[in-house]
């Protein structure tokens, strides 16, 4: 079961839910052991378990909760939080004032703002940025074209992006720059 | 920016992600070493990326990993 931390959290960015996503995980590893017949040896595993898992919760918890389809996410600029922090602006030397905000973000925010996303863009984040999937991996999981899950991962990426630079913004991190609204 | 700042930004997720070809990644890696406004844009992406791995991580509850086990055990138990 040495994947289970990561399935596990995964599972509850799906859910948002610890009691579904203990559900949902119990459900993958019990899917996975009727049907480790199908699995081929010498092939990615874990890239196996997060399908089961995807599929899972996409059949399961995402029915039962019969949420409208959900909105679409602006299109926003490369680099998003790290204009906003004033990078591309000036020269800098060493370790960046950018760079060290980051460090300031707690887990909680974190895992907040990647929760905010709309989940065809939060399941790209999560596999990709994450778990470290590859995009090939990531379409297989997700049973989509390769660049579709580009197209996620890079808009996912921003909202994210996004939703930091306001919990940074809440608490004072960083200021609002003149200039760089938009 | 000039032309190759504009080519290596389009690039840079994709170096980022580890899936350019050697050509290409070449290309960035030495666009990246001759400009610094690029590379400390790349920097921070990169750290971002370490920041939301790391800080998004839970702890399995022990009780979970228990149920899974005995309800794996109790699948066996029938299949056999």
């Amino acid at each position: 079961m040495e994947y289970m931390p990561s399935l596990y959290t995964a599972a509850l960015r799906m859910t948002r839910n610890p009691a579904d996503a203990e559900d949902l995980v119990q459900e993958t590893y019990l899917k996975a052991y009727r049907a480790f017949n199908s699995f081929t040896e010498g092939t990615n595993l874990k890239a196996w378990l997060y399908r089961i898992l995807t599929n899972t919760y996409i059949n399961a918890y995402r029915a039962k909760k019969r949420r409208p389809e959900e909105s679409d996410i602006d299109d926003l600029e490369n680099f998003y939080l790290y204009r906003r922090l004033g990078g591309l602006e000036g020269a800098t030397a060493g370790r960046s004032a950018e760079d060290e905000v980051l460090d300031h973000f707690t887990e909680t925010e974190v895992k907040e703002a990647i929760e905010a996303l709309p989940e065809q863009f939060r399941m790209a984040v999560l596999l990709g940025d994450v778990e470290g999937f590859s995009y090939k991996e990531i379409a297989e999981i997700l049973d989509v074209p390769i660049g579709t899950v580009m197209s996620r991962l890079h808009r996912g990426r921003r909202a994210l992006q996004k939703r930091l630079y306001e919990f940074g913004r809440q608490r004072g991190l960083v200021s609002e720059r003149e200039g760089t609204h938009g | 920016m000039d032309e190759h700042c504009l080519e290596a930004v389009e690039l840079l997720y994709h170096y980022l992600d580890g899936e350019l070809t050697d050509d290409r990644r070449t290309l960035i890696q030495h666009h990246l070493d001759d400009c610094p406004p690029c590379f400390e844009a790349y920097d921070f992406e990169a750290e971002l990326r370490i920041v939301v791995r790391q800080k998004c991580r839970d702890h399995v509850p022990e009780t979970l990993r228990l149920r899974v086990a005995a309800a794996l055990h109790e699948v066996e138990g029938h299949a056999e």
